[in-house]
């Protein structure tokens, strides 16, 4: 629906891909991990590898927790707005079709948080 | 030569006929409409303006005379409360990071409350509630005047309390309260009383008032509880206006029911998100405690709230859809909201820390579905980690709602452990929701949502540095040049109240005032 207002209603989008300066957020999440209370949103280039974000952004992200060390890459499952997704860690984010304000979900079954709490 | 007056004074009732709905007139040199371009855009239909009944029979005069009296009591009682060092007198000065927040969340929104009533008052072309909306906005800039005047006695002393206005219109977390008075403050006049006239007045005052409020008496705040009650009298002035305008609306006309329904879902759950931080302060701010956030929602909206809509259901409205998620929401968000401010409490104008066992006990009592199980295992972790010396500071910004602008912590209504995400499209670009509450209602007005000045997102755009920041020298650290722009004293400010300047202090001068040395 539209907006019930006086005159034309009509205003830029203020976070629109063209306000980033080139950049692109993506935001990651880590089910069953709520010591971190959100998703983390990241500004990254459209050519950033994929396996870059894996290997450098999130382990500084999530690296506090004691379940990051066992997390194993070949065995996790990613979801992008709530879908199963498959990444290829040498492709970019633009390869990889990934938008501006893309929601990645990473699940690591058999990892339920501090004492099983989801924490 | 003198003019021979007929009759010296007024009765009363003749006083109040030619102050209140006397000062009105039908416009001859434009018309009505373009004197009132605001008052029918919206939907609303309006017969008849003179059915409206004047809540409380209040004339300016009479105002001016009642509301002096009761300042002139309010500023001897803050007097006294300097004079005497009445900041020594709170149970712990970590009491002080409840007030900081409402300085800076709160009490600024008294201010843009004076200004939107004052707008309500000037776009309604019906005198009876122009003169409700011109008191009630002298009302709010009051309160506004006088909690910073209460509040200011502490900024002498303590961390924190030096910036208000700057923070409130840059920091992350006070962006929340922000844009829930600007979204109503930008809507039109009708859509302002019921979010924040009957919604956020009538149905929600209780819950932020009262818990400041005796939260306020049971840690010895003699500041806080003496504008509390100066502006008591008020409020109730104001609920009674919310109720009249809703009532108003409805008996208007019957098209009006489905709008007024619809601003009343929409402002309830918007009212309700933003007291998840009121219940933080209830279940993890105060040192001691009035009663939990659950249980005063029981209190003051299930029962309280829903007195008021069986009201409210011979008019046809009905109580909003969101009170079944707020029903299992009760057990959590307060947890929630700790959760986040202690691990972006390097980020945060006041200070956190870990609940005590004695305290984490209080939680498990009060929350026997849900502490242990869900929350106490991080609290406990984060305390172990905080001992040796490791104590958590997340590195990385949120995702924020689109809408409610908290980061999106929330859980699944039917999952505790699963973050709730909600995700919609608009002219091609995606946004993102912490609920279906939220979501639904992007999804109604995309067109205003998508103007959200969202924190996380300004600052990746490089819009949150001073204007001293350089971000070509290597050394540039960007977290810490938003935090420069916040206006925050570095150090003092934020991190963990054990081990705060506000700590050492308290104790030292509790210590001289109740120790010999």
């Amino acid at each position: 629906m539209a907006v019930n207002a006086l005159k034309e209603y009509s205003f830029p989008i203020i976070d629109g891909a063209d306000k980033f300066h080139g950049r692109q957020l993506l935001y990651v999440g880590w089910d069953h991990h709520l010591l971190f209370c959100a998703p983390f949103a990241y500004c990254l280039p459209p050519d950033t590898r994929f396996g870059d974000i894996v290997e450098k952004m999130l382990p500084h992200s999530f690296g506090y927790h004691p379940d990051w060390q066992k997390v194993d890459f070949s065995t996790a499952t990613w979801l992008k707005s709530g879908q199963p997704w498959q990444p290829d860690m040498n492709k970019t984010l633009a390869e990889l079709g990934l938008k501006h304000k893309d929601a990645l979900r990473l699940q690591t079954p058999g990892l339920m948080g501090i004492g099983g709490s989801c924490s | 030569m003198d003019m021979k007056a007929t009759k010296k004074k007024l009765g009363l009732k003749e006083k109040y006929a030619h102050m209140t709905r006397g000062l009105g007139w039908e416009t001859t040199y434009q018309p009505m409409d373009a004197v009132f371009p605001y008052a029918k855009f919206e939907g609303i239909k309006i017969h008849d303006w003179e059915r409206w009944e004047d809540p409380f029979r209040l004339t300016m005069d009479a105002y001016w005379k009642y509301q002096a009296e009761k300042e002139r009591k309010l500023y001897a009682v803050l007097d006294a409360f300097a004079q005497n060092n009445g900041h020594l007198s709170i149970t712990d000065a970590r009491y002080l990071n409840a007030i900081k927040l409402f300085l800076c969340g709160i009490s600024p929104l008294e201010y843009v409350a004076h200004r939107g009533f004052a707008a309500a008052g000037r776009n309604f072309p019906g005198v009876g509630p122009r003169i409700a909306c011109l008191m009630q906005s002298l009302d709010e800039i009051r309160h506004a005047q006088t909690q910073i005047h209460a509040l200011s006695n502490y900024n002498k002393y303590y961390d924190g309390f030096h910036d208000f206005k700057h923070m409130l219109e840059r920091v992350w977390y006070l962006s929340v309260p922000k844009s829930f008075f600007d979204d109503a403050y930008s809507a039109g006049p009708f859509e302002w009383m019921i979010a924040i006239g009957f919604s956020f007045e009538y149905v929600l005052t209780n819950l932020l008032f009262v818990p400041f409020m005796s939260g306020a008496a049971y840690n010895g705040d003699m500041a806080t509880v003496t504008f509390g009650f100066s502006a008591q009298s008020d409020e109730a002035r104001h609920m009674t206006l919310g109720l009249e305008c809703i009532k108003f609306m409805l008996e208007q006309d019957p098209d009006n029911l489905p709008i007024v329904q619809k601003w009343i879902d929409k402002w309830a759950w918007r009212g309700i998100r933003v007291l998840t931080l009121v219940g933080m302060m209830m279940d993890y701010m105060l040192p001691k405690r009035v009663m939990s956030w659950k249980e005063a929602w029981e209190i003051y909206f299930e029962q309280n709230g829903g007195a008021l809509f069986n009201d409210l259901a011979r008019y046809g409205i009905k109580m909003p859809d969101c009170v079944k998620q707020c029903t299992v929401d009760k057990e959590h968000i307060s947890h929630q909201a700790w959760a986040t401010f202690y691990q972006y409490g390097g980020a945060a104008a006041f200070h956190t820390w870990s609940p005590t066992d004695e305290e984490m006990d209080w939680l498990s009592a009060k929350y026997p579905n849900t502490f242990d199980k869900y929350y106490r295992p991080r609290f406990t972790y984060w305390r172990e980690q905080a001992e040796k010396g490791n104590r958590f500071y997340s590195n990385t910004l949120p995702m924020l709602c689109q809408v409610c602008q908290i980061p999106m912590v929330f859980t699944e209504p039917d999952d505790p452990t699963q973050i709730c995400y909600r995700e919609s499209e608009f002219k091609g670009e995606k946004f993102h929701t912490c609920s279906d509450g939220c979501k639904h209602i992007f999804d109604d007005e995309p067109e205003k949502y998508v103007q959200s000045w969202l924190p996380v997102h300004q600052i990746y755009q490089g819009n949150c540095f001073t204007p001293s920041a350089n971000p070509a020298d290597p050394a540039f650290d960007p977290m810490l040049e938003v935090l420069k722009f916040y206006n925050f004293n570095l150090g003092h400010d934020n991190m963990d109240y054990e081990g705060s300047r506000d700590q050492q202090n308290f104790n030292t001068w509790r210590g001289l005032a109740t120790k010999n040395v």
